[in-house]
């Protein structure tokens, strides 16, 4: 592969010329990768560094320059009462933030392996050859193409108990017996969240397993076919490990999504402990409650708990970037 | 030589700029519901026409506890782009360091004002927001309903809900399936602490945090009230007003499909609109009272003020407009189109405000009795301490626990808060 090439231009044989050569395309990709390093330490490198800052600091948000350092204290501080009591405070033991915490991993695991396997239905689908294919592989990218906060507030009128389109149709086809507060009350407000998420992103989940299914040569197929293996066993046997790499990075963009979760459940669902994800928690503390410094405490563990899980994630599924996972 | 173009070009704009700041260009942001936002334009093409200013209305979203998140965000931001901020009357406290003092510029128009209102709005001396109107919530019943039936205004809750329930029922089987008893804002936001500061305090059940600090929440009285409302969730009310704000419940009480509904005084205006199906069909009513010791009606004191960002380019200007959104000619407008109580006893007795809004003859009194939110004694804690009490009652509506036990934890959930103080 090109890029290992690169890496290792040592390792090239041959003459001095073609390893020279290497040299300076090796020089040159740096330069070209620089703009895109400072523009990284710009926008994402300074601001998390400045949360991290922030966390072990007072800071409020009417007073960022002022802010003095306090330690881990907004993470775990202990507390002795008058009474000799000894308790402890602090994000780590809060909790609405485990609460939270435990919202979003739901809320990711079941939205993603959802997202999975229907994306790998519609992809296995559009990767049939039958006519106006190309029609129906633009249309079911229009749910992905859609701002998420549009579409959050179109399925919230949907959604709606009174006026809601999908009360009237399951009135009116016999589906529901009774009007439906989807989106009220704490049973049904994930399953709501998780519908539209799922409607959202499957064409995300689909199109990259549909470009991983296409690199898969159809001559393999029809050996199979001549041997007569059954299509179940063809699925197992040949499509699903020869697009395993592209459904593992697939997987690992709609998770590092999923994790993060801030626009549809802020729009959708009554701001209830049914339904807060972390990046809710985090928001209303740094601006509605003046505590910025608690808020950026949770920035801070967000991103290492979705760091920590990506890791895991990775190095289980044994999941390379190269396309060389075989 | 190309540098030196471009300085002469930005030093000659900035002249122009210089030159015709008698023509100054604002911007106010408001998140006002129903119609509010066409009302405003229409006040501010008035105010254009005086003075010759420009003056752009930013749309923000209804839930003040939304445009508190975002204006905090912009004003810590020292944003420049928005001049003029309509602000909540619970908001003083906490931004009052971001906002100009009018105390000077409203100096002879002050004393015109209900002087508690002034006084919620100044903070350490600082006069932060011009008021604008006052809000005292009214429960709206159909005139029509209770006349076919019989009934009388209901002075309890538990007469509203018997009524309701009997109305509903009788709608129900007479072919109305859609009908419910009662609506009111169940979303878990800044209206349900509202909503429920009433029911609590309706049934002698204190205020959540006294005005000396104390935390009071956690009593029987209020634990009942707020059980009694859980009890309406799904018999009177449907299930969707968990996730209900001010808008959603007037939209099914608008469509006709309500006995009663609980709303600020604006309802009143659009209820009576033309394209309305309760038109001339209803009329509005105090709150009803709990039962228990020290039981009364009780109303949550509501209202908007206009505020001037002390980032603002031009605080001449957007002084001025402050001042004309707070001048009684604009509160008469106010009081006639959009109902809205005007913080200026003087309108109450005026002829037409009376004609266009008869009820708010009685609301003078209501509003003078209403309860405050405890914005004044838990100070920059205010939102934590509304979002915590929000979030119990919320749970108890949604069936999540009684309200003793969510009380309990929020009691011990305050007392963590408040620390040594507010």
């Amino acid at each position: 592969m090109a890029t290992e090439a690169m890496a290792a231009p040592g390792a090239v044989t041959g003459g001095k010329i073609k390893s020279e050569l290497m040299q300076q395309r090796v020089r040159a990709a740096r330069w070209f990768l620089l703009p895109m390093l400072i523009a990284l330490a710009v926008v994402a490198g300074w601001p998390l560094l400045r949360s991290i800052y922030f966390s072990f600091t007072d800071a409020s948000l009417n007073n960022i320059d002022g802010a003095e350092w306090v330690g881990f204290s907004n993470y775990l501080r202990v507390q002795v009462l008058d009474s000799g009591a000894v308790r402890y405070r602090g994000l780590l033991v809060d909790p609405s933030w485990w609460n939270a915490v435990w919202n979003t991993l739901r809320f990711a695991v079941v939205s993603v392996s959802l997202e999975a396997v229907l994306g790998m239905l519609v992809a296995l689908v559009l990767n049939a050859e039958f006519k106006g294919r190309g029609i129906v592989r633009a249309a079911i990218l229009i749910p992905w193409a859609i701002p998420t906060i549009v579409s959050a507030k179109m399925w919230s009128w949907m959604l709606n108990d009174q006026f809601g389109i999908l009360n009237d149709l399951g009135l009116r086809l016999g589906l529901l017996s009774q009007k439906v507060a989807w989106t009220a009350t704490a049973d049904t407000a994930m399953t709501a969240v998780l519908i539209v998420d799922i409607w959202k992103t499957t064409p995300f989940m689909a199109l990259l397993i549909l470009a991983g299914l296409q690199m898969v040569p159809k001559d393999i197929y029809e050996a199979a076919e001549i041997d007569g293996v059954h299509p179940v066993k063809q699925f197992f046997r040949i499509t699903l490990p020869l697009v395993r790499p592209a459904l593992m990075v697939a997987i690992i963009f709609r998770l590092l999504d999923a994790l993060r979760i801030f626009d549809l459940i802020y729009v959708l669902t009554p701001n209830s402990s049914a339904t807060k994800t972390m990046s809710v928690l985090a928001r209303e503390n740094l601006f509605d409650f003046d505590k910025f410094a608690y808020g950026s405490a949770m920035s801070t563990l967000l991103f290492l708990i979705i760091a920590l899980l990506t890791i895991l994630y990775i190095w289980l599924g044994k999941v390379r970037f190269d396309g060389g996972d075989r | 030589m190309k540098l030196n173009k471009l300085l002469v070009g930005l030093l000659a704009s900035v002249t122009l700029v210089v030159g015709s700041a008698q023509a100054a260009e604002l911007s106010i942001v408001s998140g006002d519901t129903g119609n509010g936002l066409a009302f405003l334009r229409s006040q501010l093409d008035k105010f254009e026409a005086e003075t010759g200013n420009k003056v752009t209305i930013v749309p923000m979203p209804s839930s003040t506890s939304d445009q508190f998140g975002q204006y905090k965000l912009w004003l810590a931001a020292g944003n420049t782009d928005i001049d003029v901020y309509q602000t909540d009357v619970i908001w003083a406290p906490q931004l009052a360091d971001q906002f100009l003092d009018l105390t000077e510029a409203a100096k002879d128009v002050a004393g015109s004002h209900f002087p508690s209102i002034i006084e919620s709005q100044t903070v350490d001396g600082k006069l932060v927001a011009i008021p604008a109107f006052t809000d005292a919530p009214a429960l709206f019943y159909r005139k029509d309903l209770l006349e076919k039936y019989n009934k009388p205004v209901p002075a309890t809750w538990d007469e509203m809900a018997a009524t309701a329930q009997e109305i509903m029922d009788g709608e129900r089987a007479a072919g109305n399936a859609e009908m419910y008893g009662f609506v009111f804002q169940g979303n878990a936001y800044e209206g349900l602490t509202c909503d429920a500061l009433e029911w609590v305090k309706s049934n002698g059940g204190g205020q959540i945090v006294e005005a000396d600090g104390t935390i009071s929440i956690n009593n029987p009285q209020a634990a009942a009230a707020i059980d009694r409302a859980a009890s309406w969730i799904g018999t009177i009310s449907p299930e969707g007003n968990l996730a209900y704000q001010e808008e959603e419940s007037r939209g099914v009480w608008q469509l006709g499909n309500s006995v009663f509904m609980r709303n600020w005084p604006y309802a009143y205006a659009l209820g009576n609109s033309d394209d309305s199906a309760v038109k001339g069909k209803f009329d509005v009513a105090p709150l009803p009272a709990g039962d228990g010791e020290g039981a009364r009606s009780a109303a949550t004191l509501g209202g908007w003020n206009v505020a001037v960002s002390k980032y603002s380019q031009d605080p001449e200007e957007a002084i001025k407009l402050a001042l004309f959104l707070g001048s009684e000619e604009v509160q008469k407008e106010r009081a006639i189109n959009q109902s809205n109580l005007p913080t200026i006893p003087a309108l109450y007795e005026d002829a037409d405000v009376l004609a266009a809004s008869p009820f708010m003859a009685n609301w003078k009194a209501i509003f003078e009795q209403a309860v405050p939110r405890p914005s004044a004694p838990t100070k920059i804690k205010y939102n934590e301490v509304s979002s915590l009490f929000w979030s119990a009652v919320h749970n108890t509506l949604s069936g999540n626990g009684t309200a003793a036990e969510n009380l309990e934890g929020l009691e011990a959930d305050l007392t963590d808060l408040k620390g040594d103080a507010w």
